[in-house]
């Protein structure tokens, strides 16, 4: 008889629901099997922690006295330019954004010391951020500038809008040439000097629940701290890529749109990110309650760091040139022991994921279910599967 | 033997002459340059790692001493903001002289100051701004 979402729910309210972290389903149903361990989770908790660069934070600042209408000209935080082109009060800061005074890369490799993220995570620590807009004015909205000094306490909404997050699976960065480069995937030195990783592996949210059975739009998560949604699939949601037996991804996979309250964040789940030599972004905590509806879901829940393989790539070359060509697959249990083997060459790992933040987010998620402060979702709609035929598109170049 | 790591600030009016060669031959040492930098008028920095017998690392540091060298255990030089390290990690397979490491038990990186050589690689390499290092 499989679960239901209600009943585990009910299960909750009870206070008698049964909880563990994804990395113990992986032990319970080594040692007692996938039927038994379904009989005895009703959830998996999985967590992760890691610079996701599509991340965003939107507010609304109320009115000002004349009122300003920011669509239409231009607005910084803290010197970071914000995306103003709604209507009169709203305003989007992406994780990536600079400074226009940020010397970037003139000096290679740039520093990249404050940006979006920066900005993202000290205004939902409380900080005061010193707002500028400057704009035209009309009838309506005479007022063409202001400075000032914005809370989030202080604002109508403060929301993080993240495009993509939660990567099922991601790439492992290496580097073939002579001279050190600056990644997203971190600072790779020469000739294989060292292998750069970035996925929770055991921990991972969509690696728990590799063909989107029971996270979808609508479900509730743990976003950076806070309570937030699975607003859509994200953007380069690509389902189509070759899997395991047991339906793990290979390559990088599928992704999540997420949204939350930032009001309700704690910036020990969201922090401002400097990759040396390639720019900002926002480290950001998510966990994802994973229901056992059935023995499948047991099954799935039960994947283990040496099931996840994932792809080696050159990012002096392959990478930057956008070509397919990996140097092989390795598997997380490989990854996590500190040493992989790439050519025939020993090269250290060096993780980009905090895996002991992804356990502890696993682990607070947990206890907030078993106090029955957070209850399971049914998805209103699927993430779109393998089955949807969607692949991801290289950019067709045309010359205009 | 014993080995010790020590931040060297040398005055300007000593930067031309050969004060390392000297100790080194005087007192059977074998060093290691960590880092260095001559930058005139302000004087000298030389970051090094000096093993001999514990009576001659002890009489060449004192000499420099003597010479007006100010000198600096280096480890209390680098520092980690507890509160920022985040614990990913990404500094460990940069670290070269394993000061920098996982521990496989809580998956916390540990920083073991008296390893740290002081070449900087971890403070760039740190998205999170954790690793400060003090010269």
């Amino acid at each position: 008889m499989p679960r239901t979402i209600q009943e585990i729910n009910e299960k909750i309210k009870q206070g008698k629901v049964a909880v563990v972290t994804a990395e113990e389903m992986t032990g319970i149903v080594k040692k007692k099997g996938v039927e038994k361990a379904y009989q005895e989770v009703d959830v998996v908790t999985t967590g992760t922690f890691g610079p996701m660069c599509s991340s965003g934070m939107y507010l609304n600042i109320g009115s000002t006295k004349p009122r300003i209408k920011i669509g239409g000209g231009t607005c910084t935080l803290n010197g970071v330019p914000a995306y103003g082109a709604f209507a009169a009060a709203d305003i989007y800061v992406g994780a990536a954004q600079l400074p226009p005074d940020d010397p970037r890369n003139t000096i290679h490799p740039g520093a990249f010391r404050y940006g979006g993220g920066h900005v993202i995570e000290e205004f939902a620590a409380g900080k005061d951020v010193a707002l500028e807009v400057a704009t035209y004015g009309t009838d309506c909205y005479p007022r063409k500038t202001l400075k000032s000094w914005l809370n989030i306490k202080a604002v109508n909404e403060a929301v993080l809008f993240n495009l993509r997050n939660s990567y099922q699976n991601y790439n492992v960065g290496v580097n073939l040439s002579d001279k050190a480069i600056y990644t997203y995937m971190g600072i790779l030195k020469p000739r294989l000097g060292n292998a750069n990783y970035c996925s929770a592996g055991v921990l991972s949210p969509l690696l728990n629940d590799p063909l989107y059975r029971t996270i979808g739009i609508g479900s509730r998560i743990f976003l950076g701290g806070g309570v937030g949604f699975v607003a859509w699939q994200g953007t380069q949601h690509n389902p189509s890529v070759p899997r395991t037996k047991r339906e793990v991804p290979t390559r990088p996979a599928g992704a999540l749109c997420v949204i939350g309250d930032l009001k309700g964040m704690d910036t020990r789940y969201l922090r401002g990110v400097s990759m040396h030599g390639y720019g900002t972004s926002l480290g950001v905590g998510i966990g994802i309650p994973i229901p056992i509806l059935d023995e499948e879901m047991a099954l799935f829940t039960s994947v283990a760091d040496e099931d996840i393989l994932a792809p080696i790539v050159d990012y002096s070359k392959a990478y930057p040139e956008a070509k397919p060509d990996i140097l092989g697959e390795v598997s997380y249990k490989d990854l996590r022991s500190g040493r992989i083997t790439v050519d025939d060459k020993e090269v250290p790992t060096g993780p980009i994921s905090s895996f002991s933040k992804a356990r502890e987010i696993a682990q607070v998620l947990k206890e907030r279910i078993k106090k029955g402060e957070f209850a399971l979702t049914e998805p209103v709609e699927k993430l779109p599967g393998k089955e949807s035929g969607i692949t991801f598109k290289a950019f067709h170049e045309r010359p205009v | 033997m014993i080995s010790r790591r020590v931040v060297l600030h040398f005055p300007s009016e000593l930067i031309d002459q050969p004060i390392i060669s000297s100790i080194v031959k005087r007192h059977n040492l074998e060093f290691n340059i960590l880092k260095a930098s001559i930058a005139p008028p302000e004087g000298g920095l030389l970051v090094l790692e000096l093993q001999g017998g514990k009576k001659d690392v002890h009489e060449a540091l004192a000499f420099l001493k003597e010479l007006n060298i100010k000198i600096e255990n280096l480890s209390r030089d680098v520092t980690r903001k507890d509160d920022a390290c985040v614990h990913c990690g990404v500094c460990v397979a940069i670290c070269p002289s394993d000061a920098l490491v996982l521990n496989t038990m809580n998956w916390e990186v540990d920083f073991l100051a008296d390893k740290c050589v002081a070449c900087e690689l971890c403070v760039k390499a740190c998205p999170y701004a954790a690793m400060e290092v003090r010269l």
